[in-house]
């Protein structure tokens, strides 16, 4: 050690040079291994190939009424919209909704009487009621989320409550019309 | 605190493992010869409940682990099994779910005390930081083992809970479908959640360790918050004294315990939990457990989403800098008029924002939440702060002898600790 202690500001050492490089080459090890440890925690492949696309039915749906189904663990609604259901959508001011977006950006073209959402609450994730005859659709005619009091209109958007969004419509496209492929 | 060590070992054997791994010589320092202050009331004798506490929690919940399959489909009806078909599973199931509230219960005394005589004042700040952290695992803990029955409150409050981290913007949904391991609460969600349950209380025993080896490099605080000036006069042997009180005390709770086990195990918790998990239907009204009940009216209080996450996790961390909020120099509030007003008014908030917290979020309660919320950042904000200036604290004894032999003269105050000098002694 006598070379160590001799002159603090003297050349710098191999025992140095060894001290960086190992160094160096530790956090780089250690940065690359936690890669692999976080990764596991993403969705395996088992659960992304069950998120594959499925196709639904429209038929059974009577007017005014509306289904609930999963897709990749989530709940979606699809809803059989009446005309007043409609009008009471497109009418409003954008301005006042808390997530301004008009109706026609949340159904295709041509099928406004269709609605197709995702059925979690936007706020901390519950299933707002509404969906099925006799439950509660809150002060908007739409749905209602017991968890924490957000009303949703006819459209799903948020229009009072804690939820920071409308509720998000999921990726779809109509295959003939009676049959939506969602995915 | 506890001088040089007055370990002296008698047998060979004792001396042969003192020369080579003083562990008895460690025991013997740490909870025999130990000097604590002879002033200590029975609110002193919670942290030794809450060891205990946890070691019941490891042990029930061990065996529990053994009958459990952590499977969507299988977790259920496991537990039922545990219920129904292992021999005293009914015994270990209902001490375990009843212990994880008996250890919060603990745990709020053992805070609130800390609160009120200033415990967390320097030179103590470490040993209050780590049991913040304690605390922190603690919640971490009990959330997910509610979670692993997976009944209809397991689900939705997994639900509820782990969607809290979408409020973040930008990496919110990347954390939460990490946290899921997929696109909802599902299957992975339950596996990790019971490999975590089963790791954290053996990380919480690591931070028990240190918060005991920093109780024992301080020396413990004490109802007047004198700091020991003579080991001699001011205090007294951990053993027997401390022993026996603390034992005496741990008997009682455990009575109280045994109350609630025997005959309302299912008092604290759920019906909703019977029910098997379902993602289509959620309960009419989710609220968590009763010990997170403040947390959770704080984060309704606040109409925006990420504003009540935010402020939720800042009601803990208001904690962590509280040795640097207070800046009275005056430790316990027995001694701090003004201040002791506003503690008692500080442990009304705690429990109306509780009650607050298990209402449904709507018209009045929203708005006693949203004030009772403001009152609890008040506490620390405001009042503690400010009330270190202005506040004109009562005379303080002495010492702690003299605050206890002026009361009570020739009583058990003829006893005396071993002598020794006041010297820090890190070994704990």
């Amino acid at each position: 050690m006598a070379e160590a202690k001799s002159s603090p500001a003297s050349e710098p050492t191999r025992r140095d040079m060894l001290f960086l490089a190992t160094g160096a080459m530790g956090a780089a090890g250690v940065v690359a291994l936690a890669v692999p440890f976080v990764r596991t925690l993403a969705p395996n492949a088992q659960t992304i190939a069950a998120g594959a696309p499925i196709e639904v039915d429209l038929t059974p749906i009577p007017e005014g009424q509306g289904i609930k189904l999963f897709w990749r663990g989530k709940l979606i609604f699809v809803r059989s919209r009446t005309k007043a259901e409609i009008e009471e959508a497109q009418k409003v001011n954008l301005a006042s909704l808390p997530d301004p977006q008009a109706d026609s950006a949340r159904v295709k073209p041509g099928k406004e009487n269709w609605l197709v959402i995702y059925g979690s609450c936007t706020h901390l994730g519950c299933i707002p009621g509404g969906s099925a005859a006799g439950e509660v659709r809150g002060d908007y005619n739409g749905w209602f989320c017991p968890c924490h009091g957000s009303h949703y209109d006819t459209s799903g958007r948020i229009r009072k409550g804690p939820a920071p969004a409308n509720l998000p419509v999921p990726p779809y496209a109509f295959l003939s019309d009676t049959k939506i492929r969602i995915g | 605190m506890s001088g040089p060590s007055s370990y002296v070992p008698k047998l060979g054997i004792a001396k042969w493992l003192d020369a080579r791994l003083p562990l008895p010589r460690l025991m013997y320092d740490s909870f025999v010869a130990y000097p604590v202050p002879r002033n200590l009331n029975y609110f002193w004798t919670f942290g030794g409940i809450l060891m205990l506490m946890l070691v019941s929690q490891i042990l029930t919940g061990v065996i529990l682990a053994m009958h459990y399959t952590p499977h969507a489909t299988l977790a259920f009806t496991s537990v039922e099994g545990i219920m129904r078909d292992v021999e005293y599973g009914w015994l270990m199931r209902y001490m375990h779910a009843n212990g994880a509230s008996m250890f919060f219960i603990a745990v709020y005394i053992h805070i609130f005390r800390g609160l009120y005589y200033g415990s967390y004042k320097a030179p103590r700040e470490v040993l209050w930081i780590l049991g913040v952290i304690i605390f922190l695992l603690m919640m971490a803990t009990a959330f997910m083992g509610y979670v692993l029955p997976w009944g209809q409150m397991s689900f939705w409050g997994a639900t509820v809970i782990t969607n809290l981290f979408s409020a973040f913007p930008i990496v919110g949904e990347t954390i939460v479908t990490f946290l899921w391991g997929g696109y909802s609460v599902d299957n992975p969600t339950l596996t990790r959640f019971f490999s975590l349950h089963f790791l954290l209380p053996f990380m919480i025993f690591g931070v028990v360790i240190l918060h005991v080896w920093a109780l024992h490099v301080t020396g413990q605080n004490n109802p007047t918050g004198v700091e020991v000036k003579a080991v001699a006069k001011d205090t007294i042997p951990f053993t027997p004294y401390a022993t026996i009180k603390d034992a005496f005390a741990l008997v009682l709770f455990f009575a109280f315990f045994a109350y609630f086990l025997f005959f309302i195990p299912n008092y604290l918790g759920h019906a909703d939990n019977y029910i098997p998990a379902n993602p289509a239907v959620t309960p009419a009204h989710i609220v968590p457990e009763w010990y997170f009940l403040p947390f959770y009216a704080i984060l309704r209080a606040v109409p925006d989403k990420l504003g009540g996450v935010l402020l939720m996790f800042a009601a803990i961390a208001v904690l962590v800098v509280l040795p640097w909020l207070d800046t009275s120099k005056v430790r316990s509030m027995s001694y701090r008029p003004l201040a002791r007003q506003c503690f008692w008014a500080f442990a009304v908030t705690c429990v109306m924002l509780g009650w607050l917290g298990s209402r449904p979020a709507e018209g009045i309660y929203v708005t006693l939440s949203q004030l009772f919320t403001a009152l609890y950042f008040a506490y620390f904000l405001i009042a503690l702060p400010l009330l270190g200036l202005f506040e004109t604290p009562k005379k303080l004894p002495g010492s702690i002898a003299e605050s206890v032999l002026g009361k009570m003269k020739g009583g058990s105050g003829a006893v005396v600790g071993a002598a020794a000098p006041a010297e820090p002694n890190t070994k704990g």
